[in-house]
């Protein structure tokens, strides 16, 4: 893989946004490249999860080209981005990388294995050797959430580097919705009260989302009378999750990252996915990003929509 | 040495519980998190960090300082501080371990310095901490670096836990008076296993990738230079400037105070904020760290040079590495100290 290199050597970009690699297997981060002596830490593997398109809304103003790997879900978030003007298209070079499923670091160690020392991955094999020896696990067991039920393909490529071929996995993204929707109010209610409690108000979810794209969030925005820094229990088990899925609703490409950054592993997903499964039903199935043009369910009137009160009387699809 | 059978934790819970308040490491939808006991919780003493600190405890996310109510011309300021040690409203912080326990150190330099902090001390004064030794540290921990001892934490009371039993051992007053509540629940012994657990545990503490940090560099002398270091703007570069790693760490202590219109009146409280938010220290000029670098890099000159070269260069990290796991792009102290710490920590 040196489509970076040849990028910068040439000077077609002034940068790559990749991974950089951490000090342990587990923990590279995201970075920019401008030299190809940087490229050295360079890396690729599988605890590059994050999602690097959001990263775009600031380096595409930038002066020269900027090259970015994304994985098949990430380019949906920088279709999105693209359709709302976010990015400055024309400013970047996308290399669409191949992915097979990343792996959650937490999940690894929760096997009882507390110091790491190397992770491999053999087919549907996580060999993981800490102090205690090696261990064993099976791969779909300890991959993070957002990639367990993950079906996407490249949206967008400007330069293609496929590493294998990817199974399509015969998965339903929306079990866990059902889950819930077949809970009563009362149960459903204490479930997402109990999760949400958790809540540390960080706003990881909020800032890592490449929906959540507001230049000034109105909750940061003291002018705003609602700005709310304070973590308070009836807010955050009750309004601010919800408000924001609300907010990117129609919009949400479910990459997963709200809930791979959590630090209290709340499954915010799930309030997502509840919308897309809604959308799907109401307006017709419908993929945000798979496009970068073109008209959104929520925001385009036809005829057939679907009319409120059908929708508080429970009788939408 | 005292010791009691792990099966009868629970006894031990519930006779604390009894006359005083327990808050202790609970498993709630998943995750560890200091919380209030009662019968039937999911006590996790063996979870290695909890996701937030036990620093709430004293110094509670959100809290309340006091009351304005007007009437016609009138102001008048309601008081809503409690003096807990006073009422005999006493509680017991169960199972800290030694870099939580060397972080409320860190705090009480900050708030129990004068002006006191009236809010914190209340709490301070009416804890017991119960201590617990680590026994299977992970890669992420390197409180070593700040000279603590990760297998004998001190606290009114230092507790070991092994497969069988729970070690205690009283070391203050406090912890003497605990000890008489809960003594029948003892037995006499452990000596060996808690000297053995510290040799196994001290052999895998030295094996610690990052057990040998050099932060030579990190003294006030070096302020600007550090300060200036061009690394910080690629350092920063992935910063999320979320506040994940200032609330799940130890000591952190920065608040914002901030007044909340209520139908009697006006509320004033504070709440935690982090260096890593937009409106961090926004006063009415505007602000004075207008980028994410700046914020990024207040982070850790605060941690490594400004609050060590105010007290007598203790560090206001403790090596806890919650901030190592939880970042979540992966950037951390340690990555700090290693880019700008020089050629010792390559």
């Amino acid at each position: 893989m040196n489509a970076q290199k040849q990028l910068l050597e040439s000077g077609e970009v002034a940068r790559v946004i990749g991974w950089k690699k951490g000090d342990f297997c587990f923990d590279p981060s995201p970075a920019s490249f401008e030299t190809v002596e940087e490229l050295k830490d360079f890396v690729y593997d599988y605890f590059c999860g994050a999602n690097l398109s959001k990263y775009l809304i600031q380096m595409s103003k930038k002066e020269g080209k900027t090259a970015v790997f994304l994985k098949p879900c990430d380019t949906y978030s920088f279709n999105q981005l693209v359709k709302e003007h976010r990015i400055n298209r024309e400013n970047v070079y996308v290399i669409a990388i191949e992915c097979l499923a990343k792996l959650d670091i937490e999940k690894i160690k929760a096997n009882n294995v507390s110091f790491v020392t190397g992770v491999e991955v053999v087919d549907k094999e996580v060999k993981v050797t800490s102090i205690d020896g090696e261990i064993t696990l099976n791969k779909p067991d300890v991959v993070l959430t957002k990639c367990a039920t993950c079906n996407k393909t490249h949206q967008v490529k400007d330069e293609e580097i496929i590493l294998h071929e990817r199974p399509i996995k015969d998965v339903n993204r929306f079990e866990e919705v059902e889950k819930l929707e077949a809970m009563t109010e009362e149960e459903r209610f204490a479930f997402w009260r109990e999760q949400l409690s958790k809540c540390i108000r960080c706003n990881a979810c909020r800032n890592v989302c490449p929906a959540c794209s507001c230049v000034k969030c109105v909750f940061d925005n003291p002018a705003s009378s609602i700005s709310a820094k304070a973590n308070d229990d009836k807010f955050e088990e009750q309004l601010f999750h919800i408000i924001r899925a609300f907010h990117v609703a129609g919009r949400c490409t479910d990459c997963g990252e709200c809930s791979r950054v959590c630090p209290q592993n709340i499954p915010l997903h799930l309030l997502n996915r509840k919308f897309i499964k809604d959308i799907d039903g109401m307006y017709g199935e419908y993929q945000a990003g798979e496009t970068s043009d073109g008209k959104t369910p929520l925001t385009s009137y036809t005829e057939g929509d679907v009319e409120p009160k059908d929708v508080f009387n429970g009788e939408a699809k | 040495m005292l010791k009691i059978a792990k099966e009868r934790l629970n006894e031990l819970y519930a006779r604390i519980n009894q006359t005083m308040g327990l808050f202790i490491p609970v498993k709630k939808a998943g995750e560890v998190n200091y919380a209030v006991w009662k019968e039937g919780k999911e006590v996790s003493l063996e979870t290695l960090k909890t996701v937030k600190s036990p620093k709430n405890m004293f110094f509670p996310q959100t809290e309340n300082m006091m009351k304005f109510k007007t009437e016609g011309k009138n102001l008048e300021v309601i008081d809503v501080r409690r003096d807990y040690a006073e009422e005999g409203k006493l509680f017991v912080l169960f199972g800290v371990k030694a870099c939580d326990y060397k972080a409320i150190d860190v705090l009480d330099k900050v708030f129990l310095a004068e002006p006191i902090d009236t809010y914190y001390k209340a709490r301070r004064d009416a804890s017991v901490i119960v201590t617990l030794a680590c026994s299977k540290p992970e890669e992420s921990c390197f409180c070593g670096v700040f000279g603590i001892d990760a297998t004998a934490p001190q606290g009114d009371v230092t507790t070991w836990l092994d497969e069988s039993y729970l070690y205690w051992q009283a070391n203050t007053e406090k912890g003497e008076n605990l000890t008489k509540l809960v003594a029948d629940l003892f037995e006499n012994g452990g000596d060996a296993e808690v000297r053995a657990q510290r040799q196994t545990t001290s052999e895998i503490l030295q094996k610690l990738p990052y057990a040998n940090l050099d932060l030579s560099v990190f003294k006030p002398e070096n302020l600007n230079e550090l300060f200036e270091d061009s690394a910080w703007e690629e350092m920063s570069e992935a910063c999320l400037g979320c506040g994940t790693c200032t609330f799940v760490c130890p000591t952190c202590q920065c608040f914002d105070i901030r007044d909340f219109k209520t139908n009697e009146g006006v509320l004033r409280y504070r709440c935690w904020d982090s260096c890593m938010y937009s409106d961090f220290t926004l006063m009415a000029h505007g602000n004075s760290r207008t980028t994410q670098m700046q914020r990024f890099r207040q982070r850790f000159m605060h941690k490594l040079v400004y609050y060590p070269s105010q007290n007598d260069g203790l560090y206001s990290c403790v090596g806890c590495g919650r901030c190592v796991n939880k970042c979540p792009q992966k950037l951390n102290i340690v990555k700090v100290i290693k880019t700008l710490g020089g050629k010792k920590n390559d």
